[in-house]
């Protein structure tokens, strides 16, 4: 029975762990507007020590930097963009979760269209010659 | 000719393959910095700042509590004392008195040491982790960033190099 209870407390202290590793309301700032953005940005940007969490969730030290970093840019009155641009030009286009669309990047973007596309193309090729 | 097209998406699926595989071999922690071939950022901490840095130099984050940094320390004193290469410091989220005892207990390579207790010089040079170098050209342009603990590999490999020995 105490083993079973054990368990349950593992198990719930498991399960509670990524809620107490979001930010603490000490981070945050007065204006929701302004906050409402830090967030919205923050879900977008990797933690680059943990690679696959975003700053908003992650608990790790390097994470709670950027997210201060990013506050301390919109408070200054950045927009979106400059912020975001202010830390890809420190930690490159790795800190931001989804790749931007870039020459260098076309081929991660286009490259499944572009084989759906070559395949559509040769199934009607095939079909048609059938007929 | 045309007989053989049918091979065609077989050699781009081959050739996609290999190069998938081989981005396999990377190491995940090694991310290219942006820095790389800009000059060294704007910073200033207690005891440094961006006016400071002489090219070409190394730029070496590194903090007390930090293991590998007290690994690659002996490395640092090496280039330093025998190699004669400028070495500045910057102790990475770490107390002042805990950076001094540091130094005072394995010797100070630096030619100068910047305190950054918050890491916020960190995010400029944009540092996942310590220990990381950067080697500054003559004209204080970051020409190379290396990530972890220096060895002497990577010293005789890329770092003499980049200084221009």
């Amino acid at each position: 029975m105490t083993r079973l209870a054990a368990v349950a407390g593992l198990l719930l202290a498991l399960a509670s762990a990524p809620a107490l590793a979001a930010l603490d309301a000490s981070e945050m700032l007065a204006d929701p507007a302004l906050e409402a953005r830090a967030r919205a940005l923050a879900k977008g940007l990797r933690c680059v020590v943990c690679q696959n969490q975003s700053i908003d969730d992650s608990a790790a030290d390097l994470a709670r930097d950027l997210r201060q970093s990013l506050r301390e840019r919109l408070l200054a009155g950045d927009s979106d963009e400059e912020a975001l641009a202010y830390l890809t030009h420190r930690y490159g286009d790795y800190v931001l979760l989804e790749p931007p669309l870039k020459p260098a990047t076309w081929i991660l973007w286009f490259a499944p269209a572009g084989f759906a596309a070559v395949a559509l193309l040769l199934a009607v090729r095939y079909f048609r010659r059938r007929e | 000719m045309r007989r053989l097209l049918f091979l065609l998406p077989l050699a781009i699926f081959a050739a996609l393959a290999v190069w998938l595989y081989a981005g396999l071999g990377g190491d995940p922690a090694r991310i290219p910095s942006p820095l790389v071939g800009r000059p060294a950022p704007a910073f200033a901490v207690n005891g440094l700042a961006t006016g400071d840095l002489e090219g070409p130099a190394l730029v070496n984050i590194f903090a007390s509590w930090c293991v590998p940094c007290r690994a690659e320390h002996p490395l640092l004193a090496h280039l330093a004392e025998e190699e004669g290469v400028v070495i500045y410091g910057i102790a990475y989220k770490d107390k002042p008195g805990n950076t001094n005892a540091f130094l005072a207990e394995l010797g100070n390579p630096f030619r100068k040491v910047g305190y950054d207790e918050d890491g916020r010089a960190g995010v400029e040079w944009g540092v996942t982790g310590v220990p990381e170098t950067f080697v500054l050209d003559a004209e204080g342009v970051v020409v190379l960033k290396h990530t972890g603990p220096l060895t002497p590999d990577a010293v005789r490999r890329d770092l003499l190099p980049a200084l221009g020995r």
